[in-house]
């Protein structure tokens, strides 16, 4: 089952790296990195069933952090949606050199 | 004294800098949303926040003089925790006082930029305090998630809220990574402590554990971005030039800083038994750091760019120390981080003098002929750059940073010969920057029509003159800063020893 369940974590892990790097829209790429975030929370929790309880502590952390972090990320992108009427990246382009 | 971090009274006396800055922010943020936005509100709450840096920054003194210890626990009580603390709330100090007088200038109103620079500050000291994995994780996304937030703070600026969403999206990029290197390596090591990862990777045999191998990797990665050392520097001059100038200073010197202490104690006390597995690739990204951030900064117009590109090359320099692996590495990494944060606040500062609103005038350009018009400043800023590329005398104790550093490299068991000679390579190549940034203020004529800087602010003024006379009055002696550094080393073999000793 633990074999499984890493396996399964690491799937999900690597479907979030490759949106990341291949998406283009600021909301689906916070997604992603949410399923990264909730592919390590699996192998924390699956980890648990070996070591006892302390991954299934840090599981509570991360999901406190992540929930704050979309609170911020998510106003971080309506700011830039008043400016730039567009989360695309292509569009976002201000800055560069 | 010797705390007992299983007793919840001995753990919160052993977090007392930590917890005064903490409820202070806490209750600086009620005070600063109670009243109406205005610059009289911002300033007052800016200035009550200096005194509660200033009264954490006396507490961490007490504290780092009465020689505490504690057991092995979730923190650390040590001569490295205070050190970076302090470090990390100079940072602040200065922040908070460039951005009173810069956040008028930019009509930024909310008071609360203040109280975020304080909880950024608190997730450093935090991050400085972790000997275990997961406060290291709370303490980074403690200090990212105010750092993100304190990026966008011109919320007119549409540069720096693009500054931001890089910022925020490569950040939480970045801790995911670092999040999966901590449960890669807490699935084959069975421990988030430091030191009982530590053993555990010393007992058993972990240098071709796979699952070991791929959670350093991704913890390195995950430090990589947070230290903003090439290839995981893309984000750097962006956000640089994106954010509130105070911002990128505080950025520059102490977001870095605590990042780099964090990744030094892991390195030092969890993983030293992994040998050549994370050798081998930190020093390949002390010398593609060091290449990079020298190379493209020659070509660099913007100030704020050109010190971002600068702060990368630094990133390699410090990358060296951990490198070593040894204590005198961290020795001369505490040195260096004491020169780099002061040279490069000077910097930043002298920025924002010459800058104007909208943060503009920071281009190469403007400051031609400086010296005909702000001979104070320019002076000033030429002591920042010779310091930042370790000239002697002038340079103060830039000079003495980066020797500290070569020597820890050549004295290390394994000699960092080669990584020495980039070093000093890459240095002979940041002249062409640093020295071209003196050049065009002193040797230049002030183009025509080009209008003076508008008056210095005082606060401004100081910080200019305060990090200028710190840098060439460190750099006659020393042997105060290095002895200071010499005892701030991590030690964990004592923590140990304690351990056993300690009253159960």
């Amino acid at each position: 089952m633990l074999v499984e369940a890493l396996a399964l974590s690491a799937l999900l892990f690597t479907i979030g790296v490759v949106g990341v790097l291949t998406r283009r829209n600021a909301i689906i790429i916070f997604m992603c990195v949410e399923l990264m975030l909730n592919a390590v929370n699996l192998s924390f929790v699956a980890l648990s069933k070996l070591y006892g309880a302390a991954g299934q502590v840090f599981v509570v952390f991360t999901m406190a952090v992540a929930a704050a972090e979309a609170a911020v990320g998510l106003a971080i992108i309506i700011a830039i949606f008043r400016h730039q009427r567009t989360v695309n990246l292509q569009n976002i382009n201000l800055l560069k050199g | 004294m010797i705390f007992d971090l299983a007793n919840p009274s001995q753990l919160m006396q052993a977090l007392g800098p930590d917890l005064l800055l903490i409820v202070g922010a806490i209750v600086l943020m009620l005070w600063a949303a109670w009243r109406p936005e205005s610059d009289e509100h911002q300033r007052a709450v800016g200035r009550a926040s200096l005194a509660l840096v200033a009264a954490t920054i006396a507490m961490t003194l007490w504290y780092s003089t009465r020689g505490m210890s504690s057991n092995v626990g979730v923190i650390a009580v040590d001569n490295f925790r205070w050190a970076t603390d302090l470090i990390c709330l100079l940072g602040a100090f200065g922040a908070i006082a460039l951005g009173m007088e810069y956040n008028v200038r930019e009509r930024i109103l909310p008071a609360e930029s203040h109280v975020l620079v304080l909880f950024a500050t608190a997730g450093m000291m935090i991050l400085a305090a972790a000997r275990d994995l997961m406060i290291v994780f709370l303490g980074i996304e403690l200090m990212s998630v105010a750092i993100y937030v304190l990026v966008g703070l011109n919320r007119r600026s549409p540069k720096a809220a693009e500054g931001s969403l890089k910022y925020f999206l490569l950040g939480a990029f970045a801790t995911a990574f670092l999040l999966y290197g901590i449960a890669l390596i807490y699935g084959s090591t069975g421990s988030t402590n430091l030191t009982e990862i530590g053993q555990r990777v010393v007992a058993g045999n972990f240098v071709a554990h796979p699952m070991m191998l791929a959670g350093t990797g991704l913890l390195l990665v995950g430090f990589g971005f947070k230290v903003a050392a090439a290839p995981f520097h893309m984000w750097a001059p962006d956000v640089y030039e994106g954010a509130p100038t105070p911002i990128t200073a505080f950025m520059a010197t102490a977001v870095k800083a605590a990042a780099f202490a964090t990744f030094l104690r892991v390195w030092l006390e969890a993983l030293p038994g992994m040998g050549d597995a994370w050798f081998t690739p930190i020093w390949w990204l002390a010398a593609v750091a060091m290449f990079v951030g020298n190379t493209v900064a020659l070509s660099q117009r913007n100030l704020k760019r050109l010190l971002a590109y600068s702060s990368i090359a630094h990133s390699g320099y410090l990358l060296v120390a951990v490198a070593t692996g040894t204590l005198g590495g961290s020795a001369a990494f505490l040195f260096y981080l004491v020169a780099y944060t002061l040279a490069s606040y000077g910097a930043f500062a002298v920025v924002i003098a010459v800058g104007r609103e909208g943060d503009a005038n920071n281009d190469l350009s403007d400051y031609e002929g400086l010296w005909h018009v702000r001979p104070g400043l320019a002076i000033a800023m030429a002591v920042f750059m010779l310091s930042l590329m370790g000239f002697p005398i002038f340079g103060g104790i830039g000079f003495f940073g980066k020797w500290y550093l070569l020597m820890a490299a050549i004295e290390a068991p394994r000699p960092l010969t080669t990584l020495a000679v980039v070093l000093v390579l890459t240095s002979v190549v940041s002249a062409g920057y640093y020295l071209n940034v003196v050049r065009v203020m002193f040797m230049k004529a002030r183009p025509d029509g080009a209008a003076d800087p508008e008056r210095t602010g005082s606060l401004t003024r100081g910080v200019v003159y305060a990090t200028a006379v710190a840098i060439l009055v460190l750099g006659l002696v020393p042997s105060r800063v290095i002895g200071w550094s010499r005892a701030g080393v991590p030690r964990a073999p004592q923590i140990q020893a304690a351990s056993v000793d300690a009253p159960r």
